[in-house]
């Protein structure tokens, strides 16, 4: 009887889940009702934007998990009492609208923007900082960094110090006990952060189109052009947007690969 | 295991800085006489002035709060409903059940955003309506849901099972068994899976965007097309108005949760 009360999601579900996406590989693979390969072929056109993007998010991925491991080990060996407030803190500019922390690095990184205006100060530049791969870079650390500390964080908190402790009795070195005992086991947070900060990365039209100018097309501008933009051809966009899945599918598939070795390991 | 505090103290706090300048620096610029973002040249509050005369900020906003309100009400709605149902399924047809329901918090926003703006193209050319704070809300009760219900999911796990089943033998009907035994169990989920809702529905914007009509324009939907056009001291404004709101929030929250976790210490 219990089970009944699930049926208005279920149908909504359906409706608004499954068959959105059915309709996606429809419009991917279907024009006016006949059959072709057409616009997913057509996709290999733009493997230069892939591959950029793919390349981009990685950076920002890897550039991410370095500035947040140690945030997530110095917060939690912090006070208990502290913790919270501390991890309150980090995790405040998240609130914050995406948009506008986005717009904040355009006027910072500007021609006449701070930045430049302090360079000149001392005799250099301006540099052109805006509408380079390197700000588009900055703008995706600058967003998704908080994803990558989280899980981090709440992995390592469930760490038992014991088991640290008892790796130095053994004898480990502190930098032994790191990469030996907290690395292995803070794993799935680590491989959680890693989908958290490159699936959205990856997918961005907002960081690209406010910090990279015109030039540094990602994937999901060229999605959103298809859509709402000057090129309107909803078919090709369906076939990119199903392209955009199987990558992150696959990337997530190789991931999760390696957790489950990893834990193989351990065992 | 400690590590050496002063180094890790100069880490935390270069991250920090690195976090907060650019929002600092957005608040500053929002009390420049001019629209430089780089020299300040004199203090003015016209940019918070003019923010509040502007009717597209604010008829926006409105809309915000609206779509915010009903669609986490609703999505909460649901999806408890939905969580009572799936932990009463079966192993196999739950599991498929849970697999799709992940499918909006994993795949890319865009990808959302773009299948459901096809689905409403398609039944708008049959069915005659438009895009506007309809396709909007249930856009936005879409991307909830899923939130709602992995919340109250561990609850359920948490639940002694035999409390309903008493409940049912002590002579309460199945309805009144689930309000006054297994809701107050599960609250806090619920509690959390509205207050989640609630704050991305406010924040969403890709899902928005392509799910919008031009009567219906959500706040960061305007934010957007201001950041297009050119830079304006007004977004500034607005950023601050938003920072101290989120500091307002996040803090009594964070005070309200020590009060009541020192209230538990005393009680034991």
């Amino acid at each position: 009887m219990r089970k009944l009360t699930a049926a208005p999601y279920l149908v909504w579900m359906a409706v608004f889940i499954v068959v959105p996406l059915i309709v996606v590989a429809y419009f991917a693979f279907f024009d006016g009702g006949h059959f072709t390969l057409d616009y997913v072929a057509s996709v290999s056109q733009y493997s230069n934007i892939f591959i950029r993007s793919i390349w981009l998010a990685a950076i920002a991925t890897v550039i991410c998990l370095i500035i947040a491991y140690p945030i997530a080990m110095i917060l939690s060996d912090m006070d208990t009492s502290f913790q919270g407030t501390m991890l309150m803190i980090v995790m405040l500019p998240m609130w914050m609208n995406f948009l506008l922390r986005t717009y904040a690095w355009m006027t910072i990184l500007g021609n006449n923007g701070i930045l430049n205006q302090i360079f000149g100060f001392f005799g250099l530049g301006p540099f052109k900082l805006l509408n380079t791969q390197g700000a588009v870079v900055l703008g995706m650390v600058y967003n998704y960094l908080p994803y990558m500390i989280l899980p981090i964080y709440s992995v390592m908190m469930k760490i038992d110090k014991s088991v640290l402790e008892a790796a130095q009795d053994l004898g480990c070195s502190r930098i032994h006990v790191i990469f030996r005992v907290v690395l292995p086991l803070s794993l799935p947070g680590v491989m959680s952060g890693i989908t958290m900060v490159f699936v959205p990365a990856i997918s961005t039209f907002i960081i690209s189109r406010m910090l990279g100018g015109g030039g540094n097309l990602l994937i999901g501008d060229l999605i959103e052009m298809q859509f709402l933009g000057n090129s309107y051809n909803p078919n090709l966009g369906a076939a990119i947007s199903l392209v955009l899945m199987v990558i992150i599918l696959l990337i997530m598939t190789i991931m999760n690969q390696f957790d489950t070795d990893d834990d193989k390991v351990l065992m | 295991m400690k590590k050496s505090p002063i180094l890790s103290k100069i880490y935390l706090l270069l991250v920090m800085l690195f976090l907060y300048v650019p929002i600092f620096v957005l608040i500053v610029f929002s009390f420049n006489t001019t629209k430089s973002h780089s020299t300040m040249s004199g203090f003015t509050l016209d940019w918070y002035v003019k923010l509040f005369q502007n009717e597209l900020i604010l008829t926006s906003l409105l809309n915000t709060i609206i779509i915010a309100v009903a669609s986490s009400i609703a999505a909460t709605i649901l999806g408890t409903a939905a969580a009572v149902g799936i932990h009463a399924m079966k192993k196999v047809p739950k599991s498929i059940v849970m697999n799709i329901t992940n499918i909006p918090i994993i795949n890319p926003e865009i990808v959302t955003g773009v299948s459901l703006m096809l689905l409403f193209v398609f039944f708008a050319a049959r069915m005659n309506f438009e895009f506007g704070f309809g396709t909007l809300i249930i856009a936005h009760i879409t991307f909830n849901v899923p939130y709602v219900i992995l919340n109250i999911m561990p609850k359920f796990r948490q639940m002694n099972p035999h409390l309903y089943e008493a409940a049912l033998d002590l002579g309460c009907s199945p309805a009144r068994a689930f309000f006054r035994v297994v809701l107050p169990e599960i609250m806090p989920g619920v509690i959390s899976g509205l207050m989640m809702s609630f704050t991305f529905s406010l924040d969403d914007f890709i899902i928005s965007y392509f799910t919008n009509g031009s009567n219906a324009q959500t706040l960061p939907i305007t934010i957007y097309s201001m950041t297009r056009r050119k830079v304006s001291p007004e977004i500034n404004a607005l950023s601050t108005i938003i920072f101290i709101i989120v500091v307002i929030v996040l803090v009594s929250k964070n005070i309200a949760e020590r009060k009541s976790a020192l209230k538990k210490e005393v009680k034991l």
